[in-house]
């Protein structure tokens, strides 16, 4: 159903003649979006805005950058000290990559409550764990350039983690090092990297946006567009809710930037790298601990005792065993749409799933607190149970939901309950498969 | 409405100046942008050269002949007429301080060492495209448009501040 | 009777074993005690509010504290002459501090390094030329540069004035390693650093009059410590405050615009 629209411009009708940049345009302006959106639905566009932000200031800061070890801590000292609004572009782009992740985890949580995962958007959800582990490379690349103590140790340990494969992995470390540990080669392809895999994000976002536009948004209710009175041009009104969505995300971000710039970082990382003194807790960013509490939750040769009496296989040192699992975390999460079948999308009418996705929640949280303290005591304990439940959730517990739980009646539509006054249909003894549109 | 878009577009203004402004001169370039020489040890009829701002700068200590030559000469015979005492400081005109770079494509004039050439105004020689110019550093013959810069100075005891 | 001798044995390996670690032990109980003792005292610091601006009299005794006292063996090489501006120094006056040191320059004409007063584009210059030097001088222990000292340390200011406070008798229960000093407040070393006590009242002559007690010079060097790290403070709060209320009006605006757009569906 494309009807060109007639421009009254004489250049715009030229250049959309031959490009149709401007019908494109008044596509997306139009593109019909469910009218029920609440403001969880802010937070892609949130997203969007903060890669902008990241690119813009991270391509001026490297104006001001050296990326050698001997020379990139001062440089980025002088930054904040003699650059003009140094400072300001500094903290912004430093506090951004932790807003970046903040939207980017709630936009997560929303598509795991709301089911937007769910058939026919299975591709829409691989995409956005594409540029999950995107983003999780360059924070990390990232990080590690100011080269202060925590750069240089959290590089050493992430890297050396890669020795945790068999037979190739030490090469594989020294292959990533470009030497015998982390040093100037390293910093210098990540510099070269950290800057080159924000485009690349932009292009896997251009996917993820056609694969949305494809089946359109999915809402609050969970049940499918049936015609034009479920929907809204996405001009104006969902371009002023987005505005509305920014300027209160603007005003969180800058009580960050001017008032506690420091509030997600770590003192550690203002001191200079000293490769002859580890300090005392090695800690990633606020965002990578709960995976940390994962990658340390497991004990010795955990899956090896289990696999060896089975299929009697070599031990699997605790090493590998938890980089496993931490990628594993990622996968189980991707898997999502495969390992969930329940029909029904939203949570809101899903009322076991509820509580679990509130204790998935929490779950965590509880992780990301475990990361930040030593793996000693009690700690260890809860990592492990924390992470132990994590699996559970999305590996067992997700899968017997959808075929043993009981959802609440659907709407007809997305319009009925606003229309007919809050009327819904009789219920059914058990879902019905949803219908297509 | 308008009003919203007015304010917006201030906004969008106000932040849009700190990413223009940071690529002026930081303040450490800025803090190294004057220069202070110690002339009390150039010798009449010698020339030294400095850096300045990244560029040569040539301060010659005339001799009167030179003097006398720069101050000699027709206006109506320069390509880019300047009196000497325009190029000089009042009561300081035996300092000539210019850049020293070639206001033709950027090349660096010899003359400054014993033995260079000075071309046929005693002043210096430009050996990628032949420029020459005189005792008050202006053209005299040759592609060069313009006369050599004569930057910002100021004379303080022994010294003199460039820029 | 090799049996009795091999349980003798053993008896006095575990009892030497059990010495050993019981003594580990009273020192981590000990170091624990200390710490559980001195919790970090909060300051109070006038620019850590929204509104808040350095106070450039604070600045100034602080910085003659520095000068006096740390930059004996403290370098701060991310500091220029000319960044005291930021206190509230004028340009003669800075010139002065700059020309009071002598700075290594070159190489000259004839291919020799030369030493010459200091400039305002000039770094702080640093007691020591690298690392080895300062070690020599400190017993193999090196004084940190105290550039980003307010930043890289947990507590910030409060951990600072801490530490020039908190030097005192160790407890009896402390071995004390060799040239040591305690501080109760350097729990990263286990209490013991190798810095003796670097204040002491009257140490220095404040140029506006201020008694100089230990802990106003603790407190000023610290402030000036923190203006170090984070000199463009004062912009930033003024810049934030700025930019928040007017965030928050577009913000109201932008509401404004949702509801009216937004009065036409359902």
């Amino acid at each position: 159903m494309s009807d060109a629209p007639r421009f009254k411009n004489p250049v715009v009708r030229w250049i959309d003649h031959r490009m149709p940049i401007f019908t494109f345009l008044h596509h997306q302006q139009v593109y019909p979006t469910p009218k029920n959106l609440n403001y969880w639905w802010n937070f892609g566009s949130l997203a969007g805005i903060m890669l902008v932000i990241m690119i813009v200031t991270g391509i001026v800061l490297a104006m001001h950058y050296t990326p050698h070890a001997t020379m990139a801590f001062d440089s980025v000292e002088g930054i904040m000290r003699d650059v003009n609004y140094g400072w300001l572009i500094r903290y912004i782009h430093m506090n951004g990559g932790s807003m970046f992740f903040i939207v980017v985890y709630i936009h997560i949580f929303r598509g795991l409550y709301y089911g937007s995962y769910k058939p026919p958007r299975e591709l829409l959800w691989l995409l956005g764990i594409v540029i999950l582990l995107l983003m999780m490379a360059t924070a990390f690349m990232g990080y590690v350039l100011p080269w202060g103590q925590m750069s240089f140790w959290g590089a050493t340990v992430i890297t050396n983690l890669f020795s945790a494969i068999p037979l190739i992995g030490n090469s594989i470390v020294t292959w990533l090092w470009g030497g015998f540990s982390v040093d100037n080669p390293t910093l210098n392809r990540f510099f070269s990297l950290h800057y080159l895999l924000p485009f690349v994000i932009f292009a896997v976002v251009f996917l993820h946006l056609w694969a949305l536009h494809h089946h359109k948004s999915n809402n609050p209710l969970g049940i499918d567009i049936k015609g034009p009175q479920d929907t809204i041009p996405f001009h104006p009104y969902y371009t002023v809710k987005d505005y509305v969505g920014i300027g209160v995300f603007l005003i969180f971000f800058s009580v960050f930037v001017f008032f506690a710039p420091n509030f997600f970082g770590e003192p550690d990382n203002y001191i200079k790298a000293n490769p002859l003194q580890t300090p005392p807790h090695i800690v990633p960013e606020w965002y990578f601990l709960p995976y940390y509490a994962i990658l340390r939750a497991t004990p010795d040769n955990f899956i090896g005792s289990w696999v060896t009496s089975w299929l009697g296989f070599i031990l699997v040192p605790a090493k590998l065993a938890g980089v496993i699992l931490m990628f594993g975390s990622l996968l189980v999460l991707a898997l999502q749409p495969w390992l969930d079948r329940s029909p029904v999308r939203s949570a809101r009418f899903r009322p076991v799933y509820k509580w679990f996705f509130w204790i998935i929640l929490l779950d965590a949280i509880v992780l990301g607190y475990c990361g930040a303290n030593p793996p000693e005591g009690a700690y260890v304990v809860i990592a492990r149970i924390a992470t132990a439940w994590y699996f559970f959730h999305f590996v067992i517990l997700m899968p017997l939901l959808s075929v043993f739980e009981r959802p609440d009646p659907l709407p007809h539509s997305i319009s009925e309950p606003v229309l007919k006054g809050g009327g819904f249909a009789p219920a059914p003894a058990r879902a019905k498969p949803m219908e297509k549109a | 409405m308008l009003a919203t878009g007015a304010i917006g577009a201030f906004g969008v203004a106000a932040v849009a100046w700190p990413f223009i402004d940071q690529m002026n001169p930081a303040q450490d370039v800025l803090a190294l942008a004057t220069s202070e020489v110690d002339i009390s040890k150039v010798a009449v009829g010698q020339s030294i050269t400095v850096l300045w701002r990244g560029h040569p700068v040539f301060i010659r200590h005339r001799t009167p002949e030179e003097i006398k030559a720069a101050e000699d000469v027709n206006l109506a015979d320069l390509k880019d007429p300047q009196p000497d005492s325009d190029r000089v400081k009042k009561g300081k005109e035996e300092w000539l301080i210019v850049v020293g770079v070639c206001t033709h494509l950027g090349c660096i004039p010899l003359g400054q060492k014993q033995g260079d050439p000075r071309g046929e105004f005693g002043g210096w020689f430009c050996p990628c495209h032949g420029s020459q110019y005189d005792t008050s550093g202006r053209i005299r013959k040759g592609p060069a448009p313009a006369n050599l810069a004569v930057p910002p100075y100021d004379f303080e005891d022994s010294k003199v501040k460039i820029g | 009777m090799r049996r009795i001798i091999l349980a003798g044995c053993a008896a006095v390996a575990l009892l030497a074993w059990g010495g050993a670690t019981s003594a580990q032990d009273e020192q981590a109980q000990c170091v624990a005690d200390i710490a559980a003792k001195n919790p970090l005292q909060h300051q109070e610091w006038d620019f850590n509010s929204i509104f808040g601006t350095y106070d450039e009299a604070a600045l100034k005794r602080g910085f003659q504290v520095y000068k006096e006292v740390c930059s004996a063996c403290h370098s701060m090489n991310l500091l220029a002459y000319r960044h005291l501006a930021g206190i509230g120094l004028k340009e003669d006056e800075i010139k002065a501090v700059a020309a009071s040191v002598q700075v290594t320059d070159g190489p000259n004409d004839e291919g020799e390094m030369f030493e010459r007063p200091g400039v305002p584009s000039d770094k702080f210059h640093p007691p020591f030329p690298n690392e080895q030097a300062a070690r020599a001088a400190n017993n193999g222990a090196l004084p940190p540069d105290l550039s980003l000292m307010a930043k890289a340390r947990e507590g910030g200011p409060d951990h600072i004035v801490a530490i020039l406070t908190g030097y005192g008798d160790p407890p009896a229960c402390l071995k004390m390693n060799e040239g040591m000093n305690y501080n109760h407040a350097f729990a990263a070393g286990g209490f013991q650093i190798a810095m003796p006590a670097p204040l002491s009242d009257g140490a220095v002559t404040y140029a506006d009059g201020t008694q100089a007690t230990l802990p106003q010079m603790a407190h000023d060097v610290a402030y000036f410590l923190s203006w170090a790290s984070e000199p463009n403070l004062d912009t930033r709060h003024k810049m934030g405050v700025g930019v928040i209320l007017f965030l928050i009006v577009l913000t109201g605006c932008f509401y404004a615009v949702y509801r009216k757009v937004w009065s036409d569906v359902h």
